[in-house]
């Protein structure tokens, strides 16, 4: 569970990021944060990632108080968390196993757990027959798929998205939403953050509307009606 | 179970560890060799103090000054000046010399000498009692002389205080440059692993930035650095070690055979190999260690 109270975010340059944010995500839901470049998406996911510290307000991440967490406790807050980027950032020189199998050993899996673990997320994802593959050798989509899997193979509480489907054709992108979706069903919490309206309507979610640092619309089935809005000014 | 997760974190540090070095092979080898020399010349001007040191060391077991006996004193109270003198602060043991002793050792030292028979027939009374004096501080002579004269019945003395002055001169100095250029050259090593680490960390700063991201601890992501750094500062450690042992045994056979240097000594390396190796390898994890925690340092923060 995700709980943002009245969080603001001032950057050390000035800019204002955030100007008092309050959201809560439960476990097991599907969310869409949508908005502009610039609109403090990226800055609430380094807020609940930890990688930068709210100016005030107050932050819960899956039972972790984000304000006066300590450093060493931040590791264990984050394999709560499984992350997806836009670029994949996965590890050229490691095969699609490897890289799946770095990241369960940073987070303290047993080459045993590995053993177990990996075969399932790769049959989950539809890349069981590509884990000896380097990924310069996989598709886009594939690719994202193995992120998608490094994301989950810690089982986390929740996976957060940061554009995933921004690298993608229109057809990947929605396999790719739709993998994301059937790993929501199975009981992981999901936050993905995108600007692509089509495929955000395409999928009755909650929608969380974020723009110049306030929230503006949080409607459960609702639509990405942001550009519409501009269109009509 | 958690032993074995350790276990297989230790394997998997030190397979990271030599697959970083491997990676910057280049650099690698650049960390080593530069260890190495630092190490030689570090162990090169250590080993010179520490052989001046045993000389003059040597020599101050040997150093002394003649203290002479008031001529109106009796040969009874001249000998019981002994316990006085041995009581004065920096004197290690007296040894007393009669007149006729002194007389007939200045004759035997002159015996070869075209005027032997004048040295031998010279009367015992120019010549006094004495006390030869051993001091325990070289350094310390002058006062030593000060304080031994004071002493009621010595009458003068005679001493080289400045030969004693320039040993120990040259003593400091050699221990002061061999300190200066330890505490140089370890900063240097520092820097060079530290430089060889960053790279290896700049390399992996995805991998890092995802690690951190997944929930590696710091330790974790640290730990295949250090490891790194213990390896390039051991081995260096090793190797140079080994030149160093080379280069000595070289030099000490060079002195014991040359013909105008005899008086050296060298200290055999048999004897001095367990502490050089000890210095050495300690230098070596030190520098690694310290050079790999500074490199990683700054990738820690995400």
């Amino acid at each position: 569970m995700i709980r943002l109270l009245d969080i603001r975010k001032t950057y050390d340059n000035g800019t204002k990021a955030l100007k008092g944010v309050s959201m809560r995500i439960d476990d097991g839901e599907f969310v869409f944060l949508v908005g502009p470049s610039g609109s403090g998406k990226s800055t609430i996911i380094k807020l609940i990632t930890g990688e930068v510290q709210s100016s005030e307000g107050r932050i819960m991440v899956n039972g972790y108080n984000l304000n006066s967490i300590r450093p060493r406790q931040v590791p264990y807050m984050r394999r709560t968390l499984g992350v997806i980027f836009q670029d994949f950032r996965l590890i050229d020189k490691k095969t699609v196993w490897e890289n799946l199998a770095f990241v369960m050993r940073a987070a303290g899996a047993t080459p045993r757990e590995i053993r177990k673990r990996i075969p399932y997320v790769l049959d989950l994802v539809g890349l069981s027959y590509k884990e000896d593959r380097y990924p310069a050798q996989l598709s886009g989509g594939e690719q994202q798929r193995v992120a998608i899997a490094r994301a989950l193979v810690n089982n986390p509480e929740m996976i957060i998205a940061d554009e995933p489907t921004g690298n993608l054709d229109p057809a990947r992108s929605l396999e790719i939403m739709t993998l994301l979706e059937k790993i929501n069903e199975l009981g992981t919490t999901m936050l993905v953050v995108t600007h692509e309206k089509d495929l955000v309507n395409r999928f009755s979610k909650r929608v969380i509307a974020i723009e110049n640092g306030r929230i503006i619309s949080d409607e459960t089935g609702g639509y990405y009606k942001h550009e519409e809005k501009q269109e009509s000014v | 179970m958690k032993k074995n997760k350790r276990a297989y974190n230790i394997g998997y540090y030190i397979a990271e560890g030599f697959h970083s070095i491997f990676t910057h092979g280049l650099m690698s080898f650049a960390a080593v060799f530069m260890i190495v020399a630092c190490l030689l010349i570090m162990g090169s001007f250590s080993l010179v103090a520490l052989n001046l040191e045993n000389k003059l060391g040597e020599l101050e077991r040997d150093n002394q000054f003649l203290a002479f006996v008031d001529e109106s004193y009796t040969r009874d109270q001249a000998l019981a000046l002994q316990s006085r003198l041995e009581g004065v602060t920096n004197v290690s043991w007296v040894e007393f010399t009669t007149r006729e002793d002194a007389k007939e050792n200045y004759a035997a030292m002159y015996a070869g000498d075209q005027n032997a028979q004048l040295y031998a027939e010279l009367p015992d009374e120019i010549f006094r009692d004495r006390y030869a004096v051993h001091v325990t501080d070289i350094s310390r002579l002058q006062e030593t002389i000060d304080a031994v004269e004071a002493v009621d019945g010595i009458e003068g003395h005679q001493a080289a205080p400045e030969v004693a002055e320039g040993f120990v001169m040259v003593r400091d100095v050699a221990s002061g440059v061999a300190l200066v250029l330890v505490v140089l050259l370890l900063l240097i090593s520092v820097f060079i692993i530290y430089n060889t680490i960053k790279l290896g960390t700049f390399t992996r700063k995805d991998e890092i930035a995802i690690m951190k991201m997944c929930g590696a601890t710091n330790g974790f992501v640290r730990a295949p650095f250090i490891v790194e750094g213990m390896i390039l500062g051991l081995f260096g450690a090793v190797v140079a070690f080994f030149a160093q042992w080379g280069i000595y045994t070289m030099i000490a056979r060079a002195i014991d055979t040359g013909a105008t240097i005899q008086l050296i000594t060298v200290i055999p390396y048999v004897s001095i190999w367990p502490r050089v190796l000890g210095v050495f390898a300690g230098t070596g994890l030190v520098v690694g260690i310290g050079g790999s925690v500074m490199a990683i340092r700054r990738f820690l923060q995400v």
